[in-house]
């Protein structure tokens, strides 16, 4: 009974923490509907459906929402892959390099962005790598790789390596055995440190503003337009992300149901 | 042959960073040690003064900030541990809906959402003005521009990356095993400090990791919440580099940074009993 | 070496050596940034030199336009006048976010003389744009294909004391510091700069973080006029600051969201910008504006066309195509910022839509005779002056 009531209580509390989160994002949708006389949107004066009418009127700024989200995209699948592979390797194996390697990833995670920014942006001029997707890609793969291999990290200590041998001692394949065992095992910490990649590359401000070369992103476009004043149509594009992630979120949790009742 | 499975698992991830970070980072440890100004340029004395001099000039910040990311950090591990235990144990078939749900909100931009904080935490806005209507609080009472607002704003920008880790740990746990453990224990707590807390542990680990250390450098939160004495180590960074065009005390400062939190961590890892350092490190 | 065999290969070595120094760099980890700053110090280019330049260029029909984000009607109708007028085909791109990440990402790329891909850029007078200039990162303009600006820059945009004879750029909007508040918390008609500083507002007065904007209103607020200060005149100023601050007068050094606060109360008056304070009077919030007594601000932003532009003829005829009223006009009309155009005053005074009546009515657009007397720019400083300069007032606004 008691511990009927506990869970109870952290379900609640769950909810709590996630409205807490997700508080600002109302606001956000709200102004997305201001019929504003001004360009400043912060004071509410009526409603309207117009800026999702007038949704894609800004050539810029619709530009930079879809180049952020390819490079969202491809960038977590590089950071994922790598991450993952590195990940188990520390995790699990004692290998020359390791610690030079675990020093790497705490570096990767405490060098200041500008630092970091900054530094990649030489790197890339004294080159003379062409700035743009494949840089800011780089660089987001970068940052974003250390956070996959720190939680795929968190997963892979302790668990138990005894059914990976059973696979091959039955005579499975490395390739066979990663896909069937040690995939399906790790898969959370796989999934949690890509999602963790996407939020860290879709917000991504001071390391892209430097290695953008002339490829505009949505954060950088938002900060740029702060001068002036951010159009609701920045709020509607944020409610329509904010709104195919919960419908994301509801599907996959009414295909997962279907799996376990089937 | 297994002998080299780790290598070739990290083949890919070292030439990553080897490439790009390892040189973007001695680049900096390089300019750390020059002098000059921009426009005379910069000339490599190997001087450590820019050290001893930013450590002199901005000790107060820099304490400040490893104050702020601490206090974040326990925080952080106090919110969020229940969400990751229920989330891991508790969820069922939604498991990965609360995890994309908690997420979510960091998918559009932080601009967005510091305007809308601004909004609901104004002096007389919806939240503070109407408590204050009621009488419930003071006319002077405010959020904004306090240290209170910016270690708020820490604990909630880098709240998920303590969440997940956990839940990764966690959720490797056979439920049945905690089950079980009721039967041998008398209490749920001597069931959470003597089997899921020792089995969580490198989820917390993680999560302290990837909250305290992006917390402690972070610039936005000050500068946004902040009021005019919570100005972090991060802000002070972007202003030699950006405004001051300093590369040397700039990078000088980033490296001590570094170095601090490196010792944090390490202290951090022998509380938990942790041997190796560097090990400790990326846990 | 007139060979074009040779010369092939003198080039593709070039290309290798450029592969093998990168290699080097990685492999070694070498100080990539200490070995390309060298000084880069450039002196102004003689008038002949200016000339020569220019007379070896010519139009290539098409340029690229580098500016912030909302600085351009939507459907960019200006430039597609432009486009009909002279067949120049235009690229406009919202890259510019910040003057000081600005510079610092186009800092690396001028100095390896890498082209940055823009043929015109907007920056605003500062230390940034100042480094520009000082690194001979900018073309000097040839005026003689500067006909508008000529005959339509007001006087006060002509001839500035970051750029002599406007010699590498010429504004393109402006803008004045004065002081915003809110009518519903501040019931006197706020006209000094003392003010800012007075007790019974504590905690409720903003400042910017910029130490140019702060540190030209601790001038004011001491009587010293910021285009002739000395070292001793700053340390005055940083005193009363530092002691506004002691006393919790100030809640906040703002970057750029004051104007948000002063709306909302969360602070009754602050350093403003007078652009910002128009957009919150159109939206009918309590907001009043003043250019105090004492003396304010008024910052520009300006076209200039950075070293290596490709298209720099084509670059000109834009930027001066814009110094035509009726252009002007509509970029006034929309960003609603202070123009360096004359005339325009009247184009809009003219219009029948009651958006532009207004404009043109507002002080805040078109400042009046006696505003301009009052304002000055930001001190210009010396290489040597800049890091005093900055550290005095970075101490108070980064404590």
């Amino acid at each position: 009974m008691r511990g009927k009531l506990g869970d109870r209580a952290l379900y609640l509390y769950t909810w709590l923490i996630i409205l807490w989160l997700a508080s600002p994002i109302a606001v956000m949708v709200l102004f997305g509907f201001n019929d504003k006389q001004s360009k400043s949107n912060t004071s509410w004066q009526g409603f309207t459906f117009k800026w999702y009418q007038q949704l894609f009127a800004i050539d810029g700024l619709t530009e930079a929402l879809v180049n952020s989200l390819i490079i969202a995209v491809v960038s977590t699948v590089f950071a994922t892959v790598l991450g993952t592979l590195l990940g188990l390797a520390v995790g699990r194996y004692r290998f020359r390099g390791k610690g030079v390697t675990n020093f790497l990833i705490f570096a990767a995670i405490s060098t200041p962005e500008l630092v970091m920014g900054a530094s990649l942006l030489s790197l890339f001029v004294s080159g003379n790598a062409p700035r743009g997707h494949i840089t800011i890609i780089i660089a987001h793969t970068l940052f974003s790789l250390a956070f996959v291999v720190v939680t795929v990290r968190a997963r892979v200590v302790g668990l138990d390596p005894s059914l990976e041998e059973a696979a091959r001692d039955l005579g499975a394949g490395t390739w066979t055995t990663f896909r069937l065992v040690t995939l399906p095992s790790i898969m959370p910490g796989v999934a949690a440190g890509a999602m963790l990649a996407f939020a860290l590359s879709i917000d991504d401000y001071v390391v892209t503003s430097f290695v953008n070369g002339s490829t505009q992103t949505f954060p950088l476009w938002i900060v740029g337009a702060v001068k002036v004043g951010i159009p609701p149509q920045v709020n509607v594009m944020g409610t329509l992300i904010f709104g195919i992630g919960v419908l994301l979120a509801v599907a996959n949790a009414i295909s997962a149901r279907r799996k376990t009742t089937h | 042959m297994r002998r080299w499975t780790p290598y070739w698992l990290a083949l890919p991830a070292w030439l990553w960073l080897a490439i790009f970070l390892v040189v973007p980072i001695a680049a900096m440890a390089s300019v750390s040690l020059t002098t000059g100004n921009l426009i005379d340029g910069f000339t490599q004395t190997f001087s450590v003064s820019n050290y001893s001099d930013a450590i002199a000039k901005y000790s107060t910040q820099l304490v400040r900030s490893l104050v702020y990311g601490g206090v974040a950090t326990v925080i952080m591990l106090v919110l969020g541990y229940p969400v990751a235990y229920w989330i891991a144990f508790k969820a069922g078939h939604r498991k990965s809906m609360f995890l994309f749900l908690l997420l979510l909100p960091f998918f559009v931009s932080f601009v967005l959402r510091t305007i809308s904080w601004g909004f609901l935490l104004a002096d007389d806005g919806i939240l503070l003005g109407t408590l204050k209507g009621w009488g419930v609080l003071p006319q002077d009472f405010h959020v904004l521009a306090t240290t209170v607002a910016v270690i708020g704003g820490l604990v909630y920008n880098f709240l998920p990356f303590m969440i997940l880790p956990i839940y990764v740990a966690l959720e490797r746990v056979d439920p049945r095993v905690i089950e079980a453990s009721y039967d041998l224990y008398a209490s749920r707590l001597s069931t959470f400090r003597r089997v899921v807390l020792p089995l969580s542990l490198p989820g917390v680990f993680a999560g302290v990791l990837m909250t305290f250390v992006p917390a402690t450098a972070d610039p936005i939160n000050a500068q946004v919440l902040g009021g005019t004495s919570n100005t972090m180590i991060g802000n002070i960074v972007q202003t030699e580099y950006l405004v001051n065009n300093d590369y040397p005390t700039a990078s000088a400062i980033s490296f001590t940074l570094m170095a601090v939190l490196l010792i944090g961590i390490f202290i951090y890892a022998r509380a938990l009993g942790t041997e190796n350092v560097l090990e400790a490190a990326a846990r | 070496m007139n060979n074009p065999l040779l010369r092939g290969l003198t080039q593709s070595r070039y290309s290798r050596r450029d592969a093998l120094r990168f290699a080097g760099y990685s492999a070694a980890g070498l100080a990539l940034a200490a070995c390309g700053v060298q000084g880069q110090k450039a002196a102004a280019p003689s008038p002949s030199a200016v000339a020569d330049f220019w007379s070896t260029q010519k139009k290539n029909g098409r340029v690229v336009f580098a500016n912030w984000p909302e600085y351009m009607p939507e459907d960019q109708a200006p430039l597609k006048q432009f486009q009909q007028a002279t067949g120049i085909s235009y690229e406009y791109k919202e890259v510019i976010q910040e003057n000081a990440e600005f510079f610092g990402k186009s800092e690396p790329q001028l100095r390896a003389g890498q082209p940055l891909g823009y043929d015109i850029i907007v920056m605003t007078n500062g230390l940034q744009l100042g480094k520009m200039i000082q690194l001979g990162y900018l073309t000097a303009l040839d005026h003689k294909q500067l006909p508008n600006f000529a005959a339509n820059a007001g006087a006060s945009y002509k001839n500035p004391a970051y750029d002599a004879n406007n010699t590498y750029t010429i504004p393109y909007q402006a803008g004045v510091t004065g002081i915003a508040y809110n009518t519903k918390y501040v019931d006197e008609d706020i006209t000094s700069i003392q003010s800012l500083f007075d007790k019974k507002y504590e905690g409720k007065v903003g400042m910017m973080a910029d130490a140019q904007e702060v540190g030209n209103f601790g001038m004011f607020a001491v009587g010293v006029d910021p285009d002739k200060s000395t070292q001793a005149d700053w340390e005055k100023a940083a005193a009363k600051l530092k002691e506004q601050r002691d006393q919790g007068i100030v809640r906040k050094y703002y970057a750029q969201d004051y104007i948000d606060a002063v709306a909302k109360g969360d602070v009754w008056l602050s350093q403003a910008w007078s652009g910002d304070v128009f957009q919150r009077q159109l939206a009918g919030e309590p907001v009043k504006f003043v250019v105090p007594q004492e003396g304010g601000t008024i910052w520009i932003d300006n076209m200039a066309i950075p070293k290596g532009a490709a298209n720099p003829v084509d670059a000109l005829m834009l930027m001066d195509f814009l110094y035509k009223p009726e252009i002007a006009a509509e970029l006034t009309a929309y960003i609603q910022y202070v123009t360096p155009v004359n005339g325009v005053q009247q184009i809009l005074a003219g219009k029948s839509d009651e958006d532009s009546k207004a404009l043109a009515e507002s002080s805040l657009i078109f400042p009046t005779e006696a505003d301009y007397a009052k304002l000055r720019p930001y001190r210009t400083l010396t290489n040597a002056e800049e890091p005093v300069y900055n550290g005095l007032f970075q101490t108070i606004t980064q404590g």
